[in-house]
């Protein structure tokens, strides 16, 4: 009836993930149970989780993100605290529990925060910076946010029911066969990332329609803002790249359920196949995530210097040439499997070739800054310590991409700081820029500054703190994955990465904090301009935060740096007076389909993972009258009248114009 | 384990070879950071003497450098890769005095097995060598995939059921060192350290004539024994029956080493390295 | 607040850019419909390519069970090859038949295309069947793990395709060539003509390569 399912799937010997379990579980209750009561639930329903406003969605996936990175970061304290203590003793985490902590910490932190941020962050924005009023297929989008967040959902269920994979973030077979995992842990991972990679698939083809077919009159390529570029890159990466994740996941999970041999040692099976396979979707991955974060940071760099972006073609050159290259080089994560030194040797190259557009953008923003007025305001801070941070990344990236070099840092705490390195220095600081520098526009207030840099400097030295000490016992022979260790050498350097994983957790709460005290203190920081930083892209020519439709009028773009334009042209002419002739807009209306189809995922997912059929069969069934039932839909439109775009657009206007003509008495 | 201290020709080209890319790159490197430093400073909106020039967002010469200055880089690091690659490839020989000796290493779930087929002699977690001597290695695994990896004599190499990888290193001194997997292998993965004793030439067939005399015996049947999770605190040594015991693994004539054995349906399988403790 | 733009630059072109056709603005619905759903076609295509590499890499790991010479019927193959190309014709006039809004015609092409489609499905259930019975399932070794994993997810998407098709058939009967009924009939013509690619690729490195060896 239950397939696997029974009592002993709960791990009631184990108090950690047990209590974890609940208080998360009452967590949710709580708020669950304080919605209903005050009678939030039906805004919540029809406000957010049936909305297809990209804006909305955004916010949910960066959301969605927030609270990952909370988890991902609490697995993370409880291994810096292990391996501080589990010197020539079992520690306090045995390692069947070990083992599944820095899997799912690998695992949540890139799919289900890293990628949920970005995807988040370029949902909420590029829409408005090409000047139009949705992306291209709205419902669709809400269909992949609420996959991924199925995804996150299954995962850490997997933290009160059965158990989660003990086999890392990549569950290499053979170790992920059945033979040798027989338990749930890797179904589990697998399900989970199958029905993210449909989302994130479909957000994917998406944004690539959106920023190829939907951008606004004179809104040439080459006019696009860096971010509305990347992102373009980012999601052609996604679109070759996921599928090839799909294929490889499912070829798995064949195995383990069909008896199917690609991967097993039995039959004729190839585990090197596996390799290949899953690199050739891992390093783009890599780009995928960070393509984005450079796009943010070429935005920001360039608001806060005053000036347009330096070398702006060099840097579409330059992304494009990630984007292709990266497809180039999947090798460089296994040179040690004996492949010949011609084969490493070209792939090593190719690896290092990518670092040239990489080192041309850092050299771009640099320039940015020369000649302009740089204003320290938050956003600026995390890009200027992204810089310096991803260039020492980088530098251990090439390093690694000598294949002598690797055969000593293979798999090592160096490269374990290595990838840090680049993902929290690139990604997560380029999420972290792109949500202060964002976040008025998405809520008309902006966050507080002090919490905002306490925050990055708590965050830019933990980090520091945390993961050079691993750099220097990856040269000390240490390998990643240890649940204990008796080398003496190696021990000291653990505590000091413990000490800085504290003051990079004092970061995390200074970043929670900033949110609280800002909630608290909107109305003091209230923006009514729509255009704090004095920005230069099409979506601060909106007001903060932006009417469902983003724009009365579709704008029109007549050079590069729209908005900054306008502006320009503006004070020039002052303010156009003639009054607009407003028209009706039509706006997609809300659907719950991403949520019910969600819903009957998460029982699939789960029923998969359990063995149990008849579920499997009925969330089958769901889910596809879902789609019939959407598919028979008749009205997807609703019209907003004239008057009332009018009269939305009249405020926004009043404000704008008031603020200029105080700018120019003052 | 220092990496930076190495005890054999291959481990010293290695190390030489990283300690090179770090300094031909931190040329550059170091540099560019104080430039990110030095402008963000002097450009501050509060500077007063810095001159503010917002047309300056395009200059062909400037590009020409910035692509230049990584360019540059990249082909000198990509020669230390092409030729590092060929002279430090696995299985490039590794000449030294003496005869080689011909060492079989087994990944075992979770102990390494090294196999000596022309000492006739097996042991377990250590691995004794002469200084000196090439040392030739075959490797193999009985189960899941692990990396060999003696820090300080250079080059990790993966251990893959069904397959044989070759890898060719030198000790010069005698002395002790560690090495481990450097691969996730499960549950009892941490506990695959073993030690490595470099002895002199003259020791080694001393070495070798008291292992032969071992009562225990490697042959099929122990083997499968001791391919059976777990983790091993002990250093034992065998004789060797059959010196094809290694092309008897290397080709699945012997089956692949079991998983763990299930206690419950629930998919919390019993830990096999839980138990060894 | 600063305002700087007077300070800024007075021309639109700071990266000498220089052009330009003027991008006319946001595409209709129908070619960004079609436009979204290529892109679809080219992940799917990705999906199968590595499909196709597995077979590839796997294609000699018999483990002493059968090779693909010994157990691919080229008559059977003969008759799905046949019977999905036509179906592709029939699927066009059906498409055609939508755009001039003919009814009858537009049923008549999708019935037979539905008809092609489910005797493909059945004569391919009816090898795999007949292969499981003899014991060359695709546990039996790599290489009918691949072929059966290849084979199979095409299968399932000509499956998805049928569905879809009787979908469509239901929407017009129900709604008509609305326009929204028209982009997804476009779509569903793109996934089945895809799919009769895709059909060529497999039929040319599984069994006509393979009955070779
Ligand atoms: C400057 C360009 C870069 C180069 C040349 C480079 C090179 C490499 C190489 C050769 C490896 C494999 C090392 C090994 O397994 O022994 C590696 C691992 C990794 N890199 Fe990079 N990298 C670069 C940038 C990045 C970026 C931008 C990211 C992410 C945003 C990234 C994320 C990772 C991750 C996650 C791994 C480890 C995967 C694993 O084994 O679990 N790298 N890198
Ligand atoms: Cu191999
Ligand atoms: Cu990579």
């Amino acid at each position: 009836m239950l397939g696997k399912l029974d009592w002993s799937a709960i791990p009631f010997d184990q108090p950690i993930p047990l209590i974890a379990g609940a208080v998360v579980l009452f967590g949710i209750l709580a708020v669950l149970i304080w919605v209903v009561v005050k009678g939030h639930l039906p805004y919540l329903w029809h406000e957010w989780i049936t909305s297809v406003d990209h804006k909305r969605i955004g916010v949910m996936y960066i959301l969605l993100a927030s609270v990952m990175l909370l988890r991902g970061g609490s697995d993370a304290i409880m291994m810096r605290i292990q391996q501080a203590v589990a010197y020539q003793s079992q520690g306090y985490l045995p390692p069947e529990h070990y083992n599944q902590i820095f899997s799912a910490h690998g695992t949540i932190m890139i799919f289900f925060v890293a990628m949920p941020f970005v995807i988040g962050l370029m949902n909420l924005i590029v829409p408005l910076q090409l000047g139009v009023r949705d992306v291209a297929f709205p419902t669709l989008n809400s269909v992949g946010f609420w996959l991924t967040a199925t995804g996150a959902l299954l995962v850490n269920l997997s933290l009160v029911i059965g158990e989660f994979a003990r086999t890392g973030w990549l569950a290499f077979p053979p170790l992920s066969e059945l033979s040798y995992s027989p338990g749930v842990g890797v179904d589990y991972y697998a399900w989970s990332l199958q029905i993210s990679g449909v989302g994130t698939l479909v957000a994917g083809i998406n944004l690539v329609t959106t920023v190829l077919k939907l951008r606004t009159k004179g809104m040439n390529y080459l006019r696009m803002p860096m971010f509305c570029w990347t992102t373009l890159a980012s999601n052609l990466l996604i679109v070759a790249a996921f599928p090839i994740l799909t294929a490889t996941l499912a070829m798995l999970l064949l195995d383990r359920y069909l008896g199917f041999h690609f991967f097993t040692n039995e039959a004729g099976g190839n585990v090197m196949m596996f390799m290949n396979l899953i690199w050739a979707w891992g390093h783009p991955e890599v780009y995928i995530l960070v393509l984005p974060a450079f796009g943010i940071f070429s935005e920001v760099v360039s608001t806060f210097s005053g000036k347009a972006l330096f070398g702006y073609r060099s840097m579409v050159l330059a992304t494009m040439a990630i984007c292709i290259i990266s497809f180039m080089v999947w090798l460089h994560h296994f040179f040690t499997m004996g492949a010949g030194p011609d084969v490493n040797a070209i792939f090593g190259i190719a690896s290092m070739i990518i670092a040239i557009p990489t080192g041309v953008k850092i050299y771009n923003w640099l320039f940015t800054m020369y000649g302009g007025r740089i204003r320290f305001e938050t956003p600026m801070l995390w890009s200027i310590g992204f810089m310096v941070t991803f260039i020492i990344g980088g530098l251990t990236g090439v390093l690694v991409a000598v294949p002598p070099a690797d055969f000593m840092l293979h798999n090592s705490m160096f490269l374990v700081a290595h990838f840090h390195n680049v993902i929290i220095g690139g990604v997560l600081f380029g999420a972290f820029a792109g949500f202060e520098y964002w976040f008025p526009k998405a809520f008309g207030f902006r966050l507080d500054d002090r919490w905002g840099k306490l925050a990055f400097w708590f965050t830019f030295l933990g980090f520091y703190v945390t993961f050079v000490p691993l750099y220097v016992a990856g040269m000390l022979g240490m390998t990643r994955r240890m649940q204990h260790y008796d080398v003496a050498a190696w021990r000291p350097w653990m505590f000091v990465a413990a000490a800085g994983m504290a003051v990079l957790t004092i970061g995390v709460i200074c970043q929670i904090v900033q949110i609280v005290v800002s909630i608290r203190n909107r109305d003091a920081l209230r923006d009514r301009t729509g255009d704090l930083w004095d920005g230069r892209s099409l979506e601060w020519a909106t007001s903060s935060p932006p009417p469902v439709f983003n724009f009365a009028f579709n704008p029109d773009v007549r050079g590069e740096d729209a908005y900054w334009d306008i502006k320009s042209r503006a004070q020039q002419q002052s303010l156009e007076h003639e009054v607009p002739e407003y028209h009706d807009i039509e706006m997609p209306r809300n659907s719950p389909t991403g949520f019910v189809c969600a819903f009957f995922a998460t029982i699939m997912g789960f029923a998969l993972i359990w063995h149990i059929w008849w579920m499997v069969i009925l969330g089958g069934i769901g889910a596809f009258a879902t789609f019939v039932v959407f598919a028979w839909r008749d009205h997807d439109e609703y019209v907003i009248p004239a008057d009332e775009v009018a009269a939305i657009d009249r405020v926004n206007i009043e404000e704008r114009r008031s603020l200029v003509s105080m700018a120019g008495t003052v | 384990m220092n990496l930076l201290d190495p005890q054999g020709p291959v481990a010293a080209a290695n190390s030489t070879i990283l300690v090179d890319s770090v300094f031909i790159m931190l040329a550059i490197v170091v540099p560019t950071i104080i430039a990110i430093l030095g402008f963000a400073f002097w450009f501050r909106a509060s500077n007063p003497r810095a001159h503010f020039q917002p047309d300056f967002v395009y200059s062909g010469r400037v590009e020409m450098v910035v692509w230049a200055i990584p360019a540059l880089t990249v082909i000198l690091l990509g020669g230390v890769a092409w030729i590092g690659s060929h002279q430090l490839d696995p299985a490039a020989p590794v000449p030294g005095t003496g005869s080689p000796v011909r060492i079989q290493a087994v990944s075992l779930d979770w102990k390494w097995l090294f196999i000596y087929p022309d000492q006739r002699i097996a042991t377990v977690n250590t691995l004794t060598v002469p200084a000196g001597a090439e040392l030739n290695f075959q490797l193999t695994s009985s189960s899941v995939m692990n990396t060999f990896f003696i820090p300080q004599l250079g080059s990790m190499i993966y251990t893959m059921n069904g397959m044989v990888t070759k890898l060719n290193l030198r000790a010069d001194s005698e002395g002790k060192l560690q090495g481990l997997s450097a691969h996730f292998s499960g549950d009892g993965f941490p506990d695959m350290m073993f030690d490595v004793d470099v002895i002199s030439p003259l020791a080694f067939p001393d070495w070798v004539a008291a292992t032969a005399k071992s009562d225990a015996v490697l042959n099929e049947e122990s083997y499968k024994k001791l391919m059976q999770q777990g983790i091993e605190k002990g250093r034992p040594t065998y004789r060797l029956d059959d010196p094809r015991l290694f092309d008897l693994i290397a080709s699945q004539h012997i089956p692949p080493g079991p998983g763990p054995e299930l206690i419950s349906d629930a998919g919390r399988p019993h830990s096999g390295g839980h138990d060894a403790r | 607040m600063s305002m700087t733009a007077t300070a800024g630059r007075a021309h639109a072109d700071p990266h000498h850019i220089g052009l330009v056709i003027e991008h006319p603005g946001p595409a209709p619905k129908r070619i960004v419909t079609a436009y979204g759903f290529w892109v679809f076609l080219l992940s799917d295509i990705v999906m199968f390519s590595c499909f196709f590499a597995a077979y590839a890499v796997l294609v000699g790991q018999t483990a002493g069970g059968p090779k693909g010479s010994e157990i691919f019927d080229q008559r059977n193959v003969a008759i799905e090859t046949v019977c999905l190309l036509l179906s592709s014709f029939t699927c066009g006039m059906a498409s055609i038949a939508a755009d001039v809004r003919n009814r009858f015609w537009f049923y008549l092409g999708m019935a037979v295309t539905c008809g092609l489609g489910v005797v493909f499905l059945a004569i391919e259930f009816r090898e795999f069947a007949d292969l499981v019975s003899r014991g060359y399932g695709p546990s039996r070794s790599a290489f009918l793990t691949a072929f059966f994993s290849l084979v199979g997810c095409h299968g399932l998407h000509v499956s998805a395709g049928v569905l879809w098709l009787l979908t469509m058939m239901a929407q017009v009967f129900a709604k008509g060539f609305r326009a929204d009924v028209l982009r997804r009939m476009m779509c569903f013509a793109l996934f089945w003509h895809a799919l009769d690619i895709v059909w060529v690729g497999v039929f040319s490195v599984v069994y006509l390569l393979g009955s070779g060896v």
